[in-house]
């Protein structure tokens, strides 16, 4: 898992079945010092309480599709938790 | 799995259910000489591992699963399974280019 920070939402009128009432945002990963790395990325909200300029943290790969309540869904990246605090702090 | 060295923790209170009442960790990535790369993991914590400690990291989903108990599966892949007490290698091998620290 990564750290992230949420940019944008995204939406889709048109989904593939199982994707339907996912939340979509668009997350920027964050290396250790949570300075951008990488490409953004749009991940689905296995928390569903996340929203822009939240600190993440997110999982990618298989274990992607497994984190939101229907499984094996078309995922790649999802948001398992929203950071309170990273101590020591960056 | 890798080596790895803690150097932080996480809190959240909103996360998925998988992690209620495990320790969260920041793990950076370490080479064989012991020095950190940029790579670094969110791992979930079954030995009290501290900050500053050298930790063994299982960096793969069925296992985590396992070792978490997370039935039948569940959106986590990085586990903190031991504390190092001491890690050696033969640099000669490395000679060969196919060890590597991950």
């Amino acid at each position: 898992m990564q750290l992230a920070t949420v940019i944008g939402t995204l939406v889709a009128s048109t989904k593939y079945p199982g994707l339907e009432g996912v939340k979509l945002l668009i997350v920027q990963p964050l290396d250790r010092a949570q300075q951008p790395q990488g490409e953004p990325v749009v991940a689905a909200d296995a928390t569903a309480q996340a929203g822009p300029g939240e600190l993440v943290f997110i999982i990618a790969s298989r274990e992607a599709a497994v984190a939101l309540p229907e499984t094996f869904v078309p995922v790649d990246h999802a948001i398992v938790g929203i950071v309170d605090e990273v101590d020591p702090a960056a | 799995m890798y080596i790895g060295q803690v150097s932080g923790t996480v809190v959240a209170t909103i996360k998925h259910r998988v992690f209620d009442g495990h320790k969260l960790l920041l793990v950076e990535r370490l080479d064989l000489e012991g020095s950190a790369t940029p790579r670094y993991d969110i791992a979930v914590d079954t030995v009290q591992a501290g900050i500053g400690d050298r930790v063994l990291v299982l960096d793969e989903g069925n296992s985590a699963r396992q070792v978490l108990k997370v039935e039948p599966w569940g959106p986590v892949r990085c586990v903190i399974v031991g504390i190092i007490v001491l890690a050696m290698y033969l640099p000669i091998f490395s000679l060969a280019g196919n060890i590597r620290a991950d």
